[in-house]
């Protein structure tokens, strides 16, 4: 972003008259063209956030889909999909699943909550997966699992760079036990990859959680994570009941788990295919 | 008979107080039990016990989570729910087995990892991830024994093992029926339901493939006596590793590797 943009006045809306949403739809204006900024709660204009989606204002991180993620960090042109339209191998019949994924996919265009492939970052190559928080809360079954070992098994062979994009509630609750093995399936492949001496760097991104911070969000060389982002194993009101009291404001953020030493940086949306790039670049993957 | 049992009657008999507990088991399958405490680096966590000991004469690690038989003893174990420091005492004890070449031995029996605030500021999704990434690599035999309630990443930390086992009323799942209600249908009550659809009983998960084998606490209609179940487990305990004796530390290796990616 500019430092030389000029500043801007946003219009503040009484909590009053916010419906709670996301997309100020109850204004007389063409949809998508304001936002209201979940973390500052100011109304902007959208163009605004720019290709990046952050907040003018306080510099929030939207949640972006998998598309604009790729778009953002992909040397343009060069992200080929791999194993696109893998099929589950084993089915559930748990109720109205079959009907959720169905629209979920319909929702985000994708087959799938992570979208697996290679690119090139800066013109160096690498095996990439960005999860989907628009799919099911980019939760965690048996294909996201398969999608994601193959990407690692297929690095491997490669001799390629991992770059993963967490974004997940953790594992697919509909899937019962099969979606808590693709934690410990998923942690065979990202041990060989990483014996191979390769590099495999996590950035963790709104909302990080459940098994997904249990298992390979957590196993980078590196991870980083976007401002702001959630970053937790249970979730907030399992632990508000746990101890019978309110949690603070930034418990569970990026900022808390660098300061307790979890990650390695916070790095900031505008800055971060750049500060991969220079990862790779040191890593000698060129 | 065990047919009559419902998903939930289960639930109910995993969760109870008088099951054998991790200590319990050691002493009565083991001999010359010494514990070790500690993560060496913020404390040592009761909810987990763990050490050398024999099996027939074999060094051996053993791990367990040590669920209370009463409040007070609960309230010291924090009721089988280990924190970060445990899984990271475990996970010293793994791999000092694995520096001596000794099988290692963990009994399962928790609700699910501490979910506290402590917990949060430890690491507790940190030390489950690397306790599956060093699990995945460990050169010697690991058996896994879900004894009561099996409750999600928190049981899956002690069991990325080679052979998964589970006793005839225990459970394992992806989160406690009340939490999986919760989640999905927004009404904690309707855990009965729950656990129905959540195919988390032993002879669900041996169906599966997710347990390699269950370990009988019923003859018949006959109760079997914690010795009896006990001694069942020590020489299955023994059989196995006796097979795992005749086999390279790539094969052991290799075996935990293949029984996971079929998943
Ligand atoms: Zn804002």
């Amino acid at each position: 972003m500019s430092l030389f943009k000029a500043k801007k006045k946003y219009i503040r809306i009484k909590p009053s008259d916010y419906m709670g949403d996301d997309t100020v739809s109850h204004l007389d204006v063409p949809e998508d063209m304001f936002k209201k900024c979940p973390h500052c709660k100011n109304i902007i204009y959208a163009k605004d956030m720019g290709d990046e989606k952050v907040c003018p204002c306080c510099g929030y991180n939207f949640r972006l889909s998998s598309k604009e993620r790729l778009d953002n960090i992909c040397d343009e042109g060069t992200f080929v999909p791999f194993n696109e339209e893998i099929e589950p191998k084993k089915t559930f019949d748990f109720p109205d699943y079959e009907k959720k994924l169905e629209k979920a996919k319909e929702n985000t265009g994708i087959n799938e909550a992570v979208v697996t492939g290679f690119s090139k970052i800066g013109g160096i190559d690498t095996a990439i997966a960005v999860m989907d928080a628009g799919f099911i809360m980019g939760s965690m079954g048996i294909v996201v699992g398969e999608k994601i070992t193959l990407l690692f098994e297929e690095a491997t062979k490669r001799k390629l760079p991992v770059i993963i994009f967490a974004a997940s509630g953790g594992a697919r609750m509909q899937e019962g036990i099969f979606s808590l093995m693709q934690m410990a399936k998923i942690s065979f492949a990202v041990r060989k990859h990483s014996e191979a001496g390769l590099l495999y760097v996590s950035v963790l991104t709104d909302p990080t959680t459940g098994g997904v911070t249990a298992s390979f969000a957590m196993d980078g060389d590196i991870i980083l994570a976007e401002p702001g982002t959630l970053v937790g194993f249970a979730g907030r009101r399992v632990i508000e009941q746990t101890m019978k009291s309110k949690l603070p404001k930034d418990f569970q953020s990026a900022e808390f788990v660098l300061e307790h030493g979890f990650i390695d940086k916070i790095v900031k949306r505008d800055e971060l295919k750049d500060t991969l790039w220079k990862i790779l670049k040191l890593h000698g993957t060129l | 008979m065990e047919d009559i049992k419902t998903s939930w009657d289960i639930v109910e008999l995993s969760r109870q107080q008088d099951r054998m507990t991790g200590h319990e088991l050691i002493d009565l399958i083991f001999e010359d039990f010494i514990e070790f405490h500690g993560d060496r680096s913020i404390g040592d966590d009761k909810a987990i016990v763990g050490g050398i000991a024999s099996l027939k004469g074999k060094p051996v690690t053993v791990i367990g989570v040590q669920k209370g038989k009463n409040l007070s003893d609960n309230i010291e174990t924090n009721f089988g729910q280990p924190s970060p420091e445990g899984y990271r005492k475990a996970l010293r004890l793994m791999k000092q087995a694995e520096k001596f070449n000794r099988p290692i031995i963990c009994f399962v029996n928790t609700p699910g990892a501490y979910s506290g605030a402590t917990a949060e500021e430890r690491g507790q999704g940190s030390a489950i991830a690397t306790n599956l990434l060093e699990m995945s690599g460990l050169s010697v035999p690991v058996i896994s024994i879900l004894t009561g309630e099996g409750g999600s990443g928190g049981a899956l930390a002690l069991s990325v093992a080679n052979e998964v086992w589970i006793m005839e009323n225990a459970t394992y799942s992806i989160l406690s029926p009340e939490g999986f209600a919760t989640i999905l249908w927004k009404d904690g009550s309707k855990a009965k339901e729950a656990s129905e659809l959540m195919k988390m009983t032993a002879k669900d998960l041996l169906e599966n493939k997710i347990v390699d084998k269950i370990i009988l606490e019923y003859n018949g209609e006959k109760k079997l006596t914690n010795e009896e179940i006990a001694n069942n487990l020590q020489e299955e305990l023994e059989k196995a590793l006796d097979r795992y004796s005749l086999m390279s530390k790539e094969d052991i290796k290799l075996n935990r590797e293949i029984r996971f990616r079929k998943y």
